[in-house]
C-alpha cells in the first residue's frame, strides 16, 4: 500500500517558485502533436475518418509573432479557479486550452468512505449553486439500487426543490454574466432575488447552500408550515422580475454587440463534444432530460423545453432567462398540486423510527443507531442515474458491493464536459469575448474538479 | 434494444440490458463503440475507470475474465433516447485501454481524468497529462491500495499534531 | 502661536490611532474565490448584505492593491502555490480571513487533495466557521478583523510576524507543518 504523498510538507519552502504544472499547460505549437494542436484549435468534427491535418489551421504568423497568456487560476472573470492558456495573434485567439485541477477536492475518494446516510453531504458540496441537483441524481441512484419508492409528495417536494435551486442557480449566472459584461447592476439585482430562494431554503432545510435536503428514501425534511405563501411571493416576485431583466439587457445595444453572434457552435460540434445543457440546447437540439428522460414527476408537469437556433452567446443567454420562467411555471404547478402524505419513504431500512418511539422501545434505538452508525446496506451492483441540472446532465455512477459504503461513486459533471467546448467557441475570438465565452458557458468549478 | 448488426460478437447474450451492459475484449472495445456510434449513439455521456482490487472475484457474465481495472462508458442515443453501458477489463498491473478521441472527441477530457486518477491508460489519446492532481504528484489517488490521505484530528489535549 | 489664536477646531491624537483607524475604515479585500464561500462572498456584497457599509466593497482584483485576502473555500494542493504566491504579491500592511471550515481545517475533506488548514501556508488572522458561513458570519469576521487592526500593532509585518525594523529580510515566515500532515491513515 503506498503512502499518498500529501506535499504540503515537502514543498512549503519552495512553493512560490512552483506554480507550473509543466506538460499540463499549452505548450507551443512545434512541441504539440497534431490531434492535440487540432483539439486546441477547435477542430472537432472532421469530414470522414481524415485525421488532423495542421496545415488546415489557418496559422498565418510564426510562432514567435504570437503570444501565449496565461489567465487565472485567480482572475476576476473566470468563475473561481479555472485556469485558460491562451495563444494569442493581437487580440485573436488562436488556441486556448483550460488547466483544471485548482479545486480538486478528492470527493469521489472522500465518496467512498461515507456512508449512503452520510454521502449527500458530500455531494452537495459539488455544484455548490445547485445542491439539490447533486443530491437528487446521487439519492435517485441509491434508491435504485435498494429498489426502493419514495412517497408521492417526496417526489413534488424534490422537484420543487430541484426548480427553485435552478431558478437560483441562473440567478446568479445572470448576475455574473452582467458583472463580466460590465453590467454590475445585473449583479446586484440577480443576488437580490436570490435571497428571496435562499432565505425559503434556510427556512425549509436550514442552511442557504448546501442543504443536505434531499436523501436516499426521500427529503430530510417536510415542508415548513407556510410555505406555500413563500413559494408564491418568490413566484410572483421573480417572475415578474424576469421581464425587467428583459428590459435591462435583452435590447440593450452594448450587451447585443457582445452576445449576439459571437463564439457559435453548431450541434454536430456539440454532441461531438458530448456538451448539455443550455449549451446543446442552444444550437437547437431539444434535449432535456425533464422531458426526454423524464424522472421525478417531470411528466405530469407542463413545461417547455427552450431552445435555441444560432448557438450563439445571445441564444444561451435567452435559453437560461426563459428557463427562468419554465422553472416559475413548473413551481406554480407543485404548488397547486402538492399531494399530501410521508415526505419520506417509511421502509424501515432506510428511514431512522419516529423521535417518539425511540424513548419507549430499545429496539428502535438500536436500530437509530445503526442506521447513523453504521448505515444501511445496498445490494450489490452498480447503477448510473441522471438528472437535468441547470448546466446540464448531472449523472451519478454509483458501484455497490454490498456494504454500507459506496465501492465506487462517481459522478459525470456537467461543467466537466461542457469545458471541453472552451477552445472551439474561444477560437477566432478577441479576447473580450473570450470571457463572454467562459461566462456563457458556465462552469461551476467545484463541479469540475470535484 | 438491439445489438448493431456489425457489431464484433458480444460475449453475454443479455448483455445489452441497459443495467448490466457490454463486456467486450479489450480487442473487442474500439470497434464495439465504433459500431454503437454508427447505429445512433451520438453521445458519450460519461467514461470512468473502477479500481475492483477488493472484489477480484465479482460476478461478472460468464466467458469475461474480470480483471483489477474495469473501464465503464456510459453512451447516450438522442434519436432514441436509450442508454448502453460498457463495461471493458483494462487489465491487472498496467491498464490499458484504446482510446476513444477518434469517435468522441469529448471523451477527452474524461479519458484523462480517468488516467489521473487510477492510472488507466489510453492508447491513441492526444494529450495524455494529468488533469486534476498537480503535475509532479505521485500515484493514482481513486486507486484503492493509495491511502486517503487523512489527517488525525485531535479534539483534546493530546501530545503530538494537531 | 497661542490656541485661542487658532481659526478652527480641532482634535487632538496620536498618529498611530489616525494610522489604525484609517486602515480599519477602508480595507480592500482580494477576490481570492475558491469554491461554495466565493458565492456567500459574493452575496454578502451584494445587495442585501451590502459590505459597502464597512467600507469594504471594493474586491481588488490585483492583489497588489488588496489589504486581505478572504481564502474563501477549499485549497488543494494544486492551488496552494497560487495562494502563496497571491499572498506574497500583496503589500504589508496585509491580512488574511479564512472563509469557512475546508478554508480553516480541511472541513468535511479529509483526504489527500486537501490542503489541511490554509495557516499552513499563509499567516491567518481572524477564522470564519461555517460550511458555508452565512454573509452574517463573515461580516462578523470582518467586523473582529476591523477590531484586531483597531487594536493592533501598526509597525509589524504580517508576512514575517515580526516589527518592521528587525531584519525581517532574513526570517522569512515559515508556517508550522504538523508532523501528521506526512501521514496517511492505513485502510
Amino acid at each position: 500500500m503506498s503512502e499518498p504523498t500529501v506535499r504540503t510538507a515537502e514543498r512549503l519552502e519552495a512553493l512560490t517558485a512552483e506554480t507550473s504544472e509543466g506538460p499540463q499547460e499549452l505548450q507551443r505549437r512545434e512541441a504539440t502533436p497534431a490531434s492535440e494542436l487540432g483539439r486546441e484549435v477547435g477542430s472537432v468534427v472532421r469530414i470522414g475518418d481524415a485525421p488532423f491535418n495542421p496545415d488546415d489551421v489557418d496559422y498565418e504568423r510564426a510562432d514567435d509573432e504570437t503570444m501565449i497568456i496565461n489567465m487565472g487560476p485567480s482572475h476576476p472573470s473566470t468563475h473561481g479557479v479555472l485556469r485558460i492558456m491562451l495563444e494569442l495573434d493581437g487580440e485573436i485567439v488562436l488556441r486556448a486550452k483550460p488547466v483544471i485541477g485548482y479545486l480538486h477536492t478528492g470527493m469521489e475518494k472522500t465518496g467512498e468512505m461515507l456512508s449512503y446516510v452520510q454521502g449527500a453531504t458530500n455531494v452537495t458540496r459539488m455544484d455548490y449553486l445547485s445542491p439539490v441537483i447533486n443530491e437528487l441524481s446521487y439519492s435517485m441512484a441509491v434508491e435504485a439500487l435498494l429498489g426502493i419508492e419514495v412517497p408521492e409528495r417526496a417526489v413534488w417536494i424534490r422537484m420543487m426543490m430541484s426548480e427553485l435551486n435552478r431558478i437560483s442557480s441562473h440567478l446568479v449566472w445572470m448576475a455574473t454574466n452582467g458583472m463580466d459584461l460590465g453590467s454590475t447592476s445585473m449583479m446586484i439585482y440577480g443576488f437580490r432575488e436570490r435571497e428571496l430562494i435562499l432565505a425559503f431554503f434556510e427556512k425549509t432545510a436550514g442552511l442557504r447552500l448546501n442543504l443536505n435536503y434531499v436523501r436516499p428514501g426521500g427529503v430530510a425534511a417536510d415542508l415548513p408550515d407556510g410555505w406555500e405563501d413563500d413559494v408564491e411571493v418568490i413566484c410572483d416576485t421573480i417572475y415578474e422580475r424576469t421581464f425587467e431583466y428583459d428590459e435591462l439587457l435583452t435590447g440593450q445595444p452594448i450587451f447585443r454587440q457582445r452576445m449576439v453572434g459571437v463564439a457559435p457552435i453548431s450541434a454536430e460540434e456539440a454532441l461531438a463534444l458530448g456538451v448539455t445543457g443550455p449549451l446543446l440546447r442552444s444550437t437547437g437540439v431539444p434535449w432535456d432530460l425533464r422531458r426526454t428522460m423524464p424522472y421525478l414527476a417531470y411528466d405530469q408537469v407542463d413545461f417547455d423545453v427552450i431552445v435555441g437556433t444560432y448557438g450563439d452567446n445571445f441564444d444561451r443567454y435567452a435559453i437560461r432567462l426563459n428557463e427562468i420562467r419554465e422553472s416559475v411555471r413548473i413551481i406554480r404547478q407543485c404548488l397547486e398540486r402538492m399531494p399530501a402524505g410521508d415526505y419520506r419513504s417509511q421502509d424501515p431500512k432506510v428511514t431512522p423510527p419516529p423521535r417518539a418511539r425511540i424513548g419507549e422501545s430499545m429496539e428502535a434505538l438500536i436500530h437509530h443507531f445503526k442506521l447513523f452508525t453504521e448505515g444501511f446496506h445496498v445490494p450489490a451492483g452498480e447503477v448510473y442515474s441522471a438528472v437535468e441540472s441547470p448546466r446540464g446532465e448531472h449523472g451519478c455512477y454509483i458501484v455497490s458491493d454490498g456494504g454500507p459504503k459506496p465501492y465506487r461513486m462517481h459522478v459525470r459533471a456537467p461543467s466537466f464536459v461542457n469545458l471541453q467546448a472552451i477552445p472551439l467557441l474561444m477560437r477566432g475570438a478577441s479576447m473580450a469575448d473570450a470571457i463572454t465565452v467562459i461566462s456563457t458557458v458556465d462552469p461551476i468549478m467545484g463541479e469540475v474538479d470535484r | 434494444m438491439e445489438l448493431p448488426a456489425d457489431a464484433p460478437a458480444v460475449i453475454t447474450a443479455d448483455a445489452l440490458r441497459a443495467d448490466l451492459g457490454c463486456f467486450p475484449t479489450r480487442e473487442q472495445y474500439h470497434d464495439l463503440v465504433a459500431a454503437f456510434k454508427a447505429d445512433g449513439f451520438e453521445v458519450c455521456a460519461d467514461l470512468c475507470a473502477v479500481d475492483y482490487l477488493e472484489h477480484a472475484e465479482r460476478a461478472v457474465p460468464e466467458g469475461v475474465t474480470p480483471t483489477r481495472f474495469e473501464v465503464v462508458v456510459n453512451l447516450l442515443s438522442m434519436s432514441r433516447r436509450e442508454r448502453v453501458r460498457i463495461r471493458v477489463q483494462a487489465g491487472d498491473v498496467e491498464p490499458e485501454v484504446d482510446s476513444l478521441f477518434d469517435l468522441y472527441p469529448g471523451s477527452e477530457a474524461m479519458e484523462r481524468e480517468a488516467f489521473d486518477l487510477l492510472g488507466v491508460i489510453f492508447r491513441g489519446h492526444p494529450d495524455l497529462t494529468r488533469i486534476l492532481m498537480p503535475e509532479d504528484w505521485e500515484g493514482h489517488p481513486l486507486r484503492k491500495d493509495y491511502g486517503t490521505g487523512r489527517v488525525p484530528v485531535q479534539f483534546k489535549e493530546a501530545p503530538g499534531p494537531r | 502661536m497661542a490656541l485661542e489664536d487658532l481659526q478652527h477646531n480641532f482634535l487632538t491624537g496620536r498618529l498611530e490611532d489616525l494610522v489604525r483607524w484609517a486602515r480599519r475604515a477602508s480595507v480592500w479585500p482580494a477576490t481570492f474565490g475558491l469554491a461554495c464561500c466565493a458565492i456567500e462572498m459574493m452575496a454578502s456584497g451584494a445587495a442585501d448584505f451590502d459590505l459597502a457599509r464597512f467600507g469594504m466593497e471594493v474586491f481588488r482584483n490585483s492583489p497588489r492593491q488588496a489589504d486581505l485576502m478572504i481564502v474563501a473555500g477549499r485549497v488543494s494542493q494544486k492551488m496552494a502555490p497560487v495562494l502563496r504566491q497571491v499572498y506574497d504579491q500583496m503589500m504589508e500592511p496585509k491580512w488574511v480571513l479564512s472563509m469557512g471550515v475546508c478554508a480553516s481545517t480541511g472541513g468535511l475533506f479529509n483526504n489527500y487533495a486537501i490542503v489541511q488548514g490554509v495557516d499552513q501556508i499563509v499567516p491567518v488572522d481572524v477564522y470564519a466557521p461555517g460550511c458555508p458561513p452565512s454573509p452574517e458570519t463573515l461580516m462578523h469576521a470582518i467586523l473582529t478583523l476591523h477590531e484586531q487592526i483597531r487594536t493592533g500593532e501598526i509597525m509589524k509585518r504580517r508576512a514575517t510576524g515580526n516589527p518592521v525594523h528587525l531584519d525581517h529580510a532574513e526570517s522569512p515566515w515559515t508556517p508550522e507543518v504538523p508532523v501528521a500532515v506526512r501521514l496517511g491513515t492505513p485502510k
